[in-house]
């Protein structure tokens, strides 16, 4: 690791403030990607400006349908949350598959979006469920904020504060780990709202977390498992690496897609 | 058997320490005025090192000294060795290339020891060691095992077409004529896939010097730390033997990389001199992956012949061992000595026939790994025999059966002299407690879920016991294999034992005080046992090749003997009898048809204090030692079974049943014994399932790091049911044989027979991963779609 000046920053203003004024800034929310990083000396920024200590960055908010997640809420506090399970179960549970314990008390749901790893868990959940991503700024739709490999819309210095999203009537989460990370090899999260069925993607694309057209058409027709037969996702759009190629992941998506609108509709 | 003695389920003595986080090793040693050493590495698999230039390092901030090859050169520092001569067919020695601790003008591999920084703290060393200028040449590079001879690219200059060695052993004309009276030839080509030995706690080393004494001292992961001096003295010459203290403290895993001496904790020892600061090097994973030395890498033919009547008649295999892009200290050994002696698995083959060509290739140096030769040798015999029973439509177990050695001793075609065994019996008991007879009903229920069941077997054997010295002398290696021991009784009657062996997992500490309490008649509360340490334990061997057992623990027996000895005639002088009156039995020294008798302890309390006999007649104290030299290696065998059931959709393996039945011969303590089974299984199962080290074309490890490289975990590993058969070993005086390789040896190949009888064909490699497996099930569904 090389040397740097830590920021431990109070409100969302004065972490901003710190990141106009200093030179080559990285944010740090649970650190799970950034700190590695450093330690092996690949990233080595300036500044590190702390975020744990920002309040209005916290807390679980539920208004009728409507539901607010804290940027810096931790994995364990939402897969612990009486109130997501209630009124999203399909995202505490997903929430609850992320890492171990020590990643889930650690990491959280704003660093995850922010990073956009291309097998990260929580960019799927976004996509979703249509979240608004809200930051200190503005407001993002998620299918205008994710845009590749670790691409975001954020701007330089931006602060995720919140994502905010009405809770589908039915949903679920089914991943495959990659065996040796346990990141998602392929993770399929499907969503049934009033105006129609959302499947994203994430572990599996080239380019990152998608939503899978096809499949979402098929399921606005009927939202069951069969609905899916003979349903595929581009081998072309697919990523490919030593675990598994294009061909292997384009079925997973199939597979884990049916499991996931199974566990879905079998929800009570 | 008495609550502590020879096989009691006794509690590890250790693990107090050891769950409690007081255990120390060798990271956990500070030395006053320490530096630390970094090690700058290739980035290059091969590359002809034009300059370094150190200029700007020097200069930088907290840094004392930097070091190239040139300056281990300057004070005449050798190069690391290969302990083991092999010569190949036509007689030439095998070709061992240099093996300098910082490279001399070439490096080749990735991670390859360059350059080294000692400086105040880790970080500045690491800042140095960035700006430290190497101009390379990179050259091409060359990984594949396969292809290393056909490469043009050139390792070592001893060796143009980067053989070590060619070398065979068997009878090639007796297995010829076998094959050409054989009524059916069953072939397969195998890979044994590298793997890296990932010991909890990676390897570490603090050098000290001493100006007042001229000692040196090393404190080093070793599990041997004997033979680290020997080689760091008499063939490095980094110190003189007399004056090299190895300390080898609590060793945090092991698995056969730690018996290596390797470059960091030479040029520790040798720096600590030139900068005169203790010099500490702990290795990080990522250097762990890169420069540890890999196990495993072989790819195979082999071809079993059978005649009418379905007995085996004739083996012969050829193997490619990769060696990595230098000979580690016992690595030439393993892929022969270690491997083709038990190509005749638990069968009687008449006629094996075995070549092994060992090669360069710009990779991390491959040595002993968990079984070292005898997995891989277990995977050719195993799966071979699996798939000749298939081809013969026979039942694979039955099979096995019919083929099994029965008479004892039984010599091998391929050297050995197999002392006892039952193999029907472990083979029994397997089958029973597997519940095989109930196997098809469980497969069919599996089928009613979509899901493909399958079981495979594996009846391994292992020669363990390392080793005979004669013997192992007349087969090129360059040390005895014996053990010491020492018995030091205290006025009190407790007892310190100092061995050559070393624990580094093993439980020594509770396992040799067991044999003490079971001889001796005390508590093992009153048993220290001693090692790791060249000046408390004159010299040992250490412990690999699962010989602890057997012959660490048979130069306790001889010492306890003699102590036992040396009682009686304390005993006879204190108890007024004559010596040949005198009987040692629980504990007590007593005369024969008397009631008269004195404890242990109370006899060790009369030979220090000296009262009762005169120094003429016998001499004081109670100290005894002995070196125990094995007459034959031991012959652990046994037979695993394995059920999977495999997800077709996608290509997941679950292991449903394991069952391991074991002959170990005597077990001193069965707990401990079946935490090695359950260990060795979980790397046997990491090898078949789940790990595999990995090169790119240009020579880059692509699985560097736990992110990429799949450990076992206890998510893929059922409850193992284990059984034991016992035949005590003939040739020690305890009767153990060894357990601590069994699982590693014996589970790949369960493995796979079990993954191949789910799938329905032989077409699956190790590791057979999802991907890989979902793969094979889908050739495996092509003929039901044709239908």
């Amino acid at each position: 690791m090389y040397a740097f000046e830590y920021h431990r920053p109070t409100s969302v203003k004065e972490a901003a403030g710190l990141a106009g004024t200093a030179e080559d800034i990285k944010f740090l929310a649970g650190g799970h990607t950034l700190l590695p990083t450093m330690k092996l000396r690949l990233a080595g920024p300036a500044n590190l400006i702390d975020l744990s200590q920002i309040a209005e960055l916290r807390g679980i908010e539920r208004s009728g349908d409507t539901i607010t997640i804290g940027a810096m809420m931790k994995h364990a506090e939402v897969a612990n949350s009486a109130e997501l399970k209630e009124a999203i179960p399909a995202l505490a549970e997903m929430a609850e598959l992320i890492g171990d314990p020590h990643v889930r008390n650690r990491g959280t749901i704003g660093g995850s979006i922010a990073n956009n790893d291309p097998s990260a868990d929580y960019p799927a959940a976004c996509l979703a469920l249509n979240v608004t991503i809200i930051t200190n700024q503005r407001k993002i739709a998620a299918d205008d904020f994710f845009q590749g490999i670790f691409t975001t819309a954020l701007e330089e210095g931006e602060i995720i504060t919140q994502v905010s999203f009405k809770a589908p009537s039915q949903a679920a989460y089914v991943k495959f780990r990659n065996p040796a990370s346990r990141y998602a090899l392929v993770g399929v999260f499907v969503a049934k709202h009033a105006d129609g069925v959302r499947v994203a993607v994430t572990g599996a694309g080239s380019n990152g977390v998608f939503r899978a057209a096809d499949m979402e058409q098929a399921l606005n027709g009927n939202f069951a498992a069969e609905a899916l037969n003979g349903v595929t996702v581009a081998e072309s759009e697919m990523n490919s690496d030593m675990h598994a190629d294009a061909a292997y992941r384009a079925h997973l998506v199939g597979v884990m897609a049916r499991r996931a609108v199974q566990a879905a509709t079998s929800r009570g | 058997m008495t609550a502590t003695g020879i096989g009691a389920p006794v509690r590890r003595k250790e693990d107090q320490r050891f769950v409690t986080g007081q255990g120390r090793y060798v990271d956990d040693f500070n030395r006053p005025g320490q530096a630390h050493a970094y090690f700058l590495r290739s980035p290059h698999a091969h590359a002809a090192i034009r300059s370094i230039d150190t200029g700007l390092a020097m200069i930088m901030p907290g840094v004392i000294a930097v070091f190239t090859g040139d300056d281990l050169a300057a004070d005449k520092i050798g190069g690391l060795i290969c302990g083991w001569m092999i010569h190949s067919k036509d007689g030439s020695p095998m070709k061992a290339g240099p093996h300098p601790a910082l490279a001399q003008g070439k490096v080749r591999y990735v991670g390859d020891h360059v350059a080294v920084v000692i400086a105040e703290t880790l970080a500045q060393a690491k800042d140095a060691a960035e700006a430290i200028v190497v101009d390379y040449d990179v050259l091409p590079a060359v990984v594949d095992t396969a292809q290393a001879t056909k490469a043009q690219v050139q390792v070592h200059d001893v060796s143009p077409d980067n053989t070590v060695f060619n070398w065979h052993l068997g009878n090639k004309d007796e297995t010829e004529a076998a094959f050409a009276r054989a009524k059916h030839v069953t072939k397969i080509d195998l890979v044994n896939n590298r793997l890296v030995p990932n010991p909890i706690e990676p390897r570490a080393a603090v050098g000290e010097y001493d100006f007042g004494t001229d000692n040196y001292t090393l404190y080093t992961t070793s599990q041997n730390p004997h033979v680290a001096r020997l080689v760091l003295s008499a063939f490095i010459g980094v110190a003189p033997e007399h004056k090299l203290r190895v300390i080898a403290p609590d060793v945090g895993g092991g698995f056969g990389s730690k018996i290596f001496i390797y470059a960091e904790e030479t040029v520790c020892v040798w720096a600590a001199k030139k900068v005169k600061r203790p010099v500490k090097w702990t290795s990080d994973r990522s250097e762990a992956f890169l420069s540890d030395a890999h196990g495993r890498d072989h790819v195979t033919h082999a071809e079993m012949a059978t005649d009418e009547t379905g007995k085996i008649i004739a083996l012969r295999v050829h193997t490619t061992a990769n060696l990595g892009a230098y000979l580690s200290t016992f690595s030439s050994s393993v892929p022969t000595y270690l491997y083709a002696p038990l190509l005749s698995g638990q069968y009687d083959i008449p006629a094996i026939y075995c070549e092994v060509d060992g090669v360069y290739t710009n990779t991390a140096p491959v040595d002993a790994y968990r079984g070292a030769g005898r997995p891989e040798a277990t995977f050719v015999v195993e799966r071979l025999v699996e798939k000749t029973a298939r081809e013969l439509g026979q039942n694979p177990a039955e099979f096995r059966r019919k083929n099994y050695i029965t008479q004892f001793p039984h010599v091998t075609p391929v050297i050995m002299t197999y002392d006892t065994g039952d193999y029907a019996a472990s083979l029994d008991k397997a089958l029973e407690i597997a519940d095989y007879k109930n196997f098809d009903s469980r497969k069919q229920e599996s089928a009613r879920r979509g899901k493909l069941r399958g079981i495979g077997f594996s009846s391994y054997i292992e020669a363990c016991g390392i080793a005979p010295s004669q013997a192992v002398g007349s087969l090129g290696a360059g040390v005895g294999l014996w053990e010491s021991a020492e018995v030091r009784v205290n006025p009190t009657g407790s007892v310190e034992v100092l061995t050559g062996s070393h624990s580094h997992g093993q439980g020594h500490e509770t396992t040799f005080a067991q044999l003490v309490s079971d001889r001796l008649g005390i508590s093992i509360d009153q048993v220290s046992i001693v090692h790791g340490d060249t000046d408390k334990v004159q010299f040992g061997m250490g412990t690999y090749g699962s010989r602890s057992g057997a012959v660490g623990m048979s130069a306790i027996a001889k010492a306890i003997d003699k102590v036992i000895a040396k009682g009686k005639k304390v005993a006879a002088h204190v108890l007024e009898a004559s010596e040949g009156d005198i009987e040692f039995k629980d504990g007590q020294f007593g005369v024969a048809g008397t009631d008269r008798s004195m404890a242990f302890g109370e006899i060790a309390l009369q030979a220090y204090i000296a009262h009762k006999f005169s120094g003429q007649d016998l001499e004081p104290g109670l100290k005894e030692g002995a070196f125990y030299d094995p007459t034959n290696f031991t012959f652990p065998a046994g037979v695993h079974i394995c059920e999977v059931e495999i997800d077709p959709d996608t290509g997941v393996t679950k292991i449903e049943r394991w069952t391991a039945v074991d002959d170990f011969g005597v077990i001193i303590n069965p707990m401990i014994v079946e935490g090695q089974v359950h260990g060795g299984i979980a790397q046997g199962v990491g090898q078949a399932l789940l790990e595999g080290a990995f090169y790119d074309e240009s020579g880059q490890l692509i699985t560097a790091s736990f992110n990429d490289y799949c450990m076992p975990r206890a998510i893929d590993l059922p409850s193992f049911q284990v059984g034991m058969t016992v035949t005590p070993c003939p040739s020690n005086p305890l009767g153990i044989k060894g357990c601590g390789e069994a699982g590693a040896i014996a589970a790949p190949p369960a493995v796979i027979n079990a993954i191949t009888d789910a799938l329905g064909h032989e077409d699956i490699a190790m590791p057979a991963t999802p991907q890989a497996v979902w793969r094979a099930a889908q050739k495996a569904r092509m003929p039901m779609a044709a239908e």
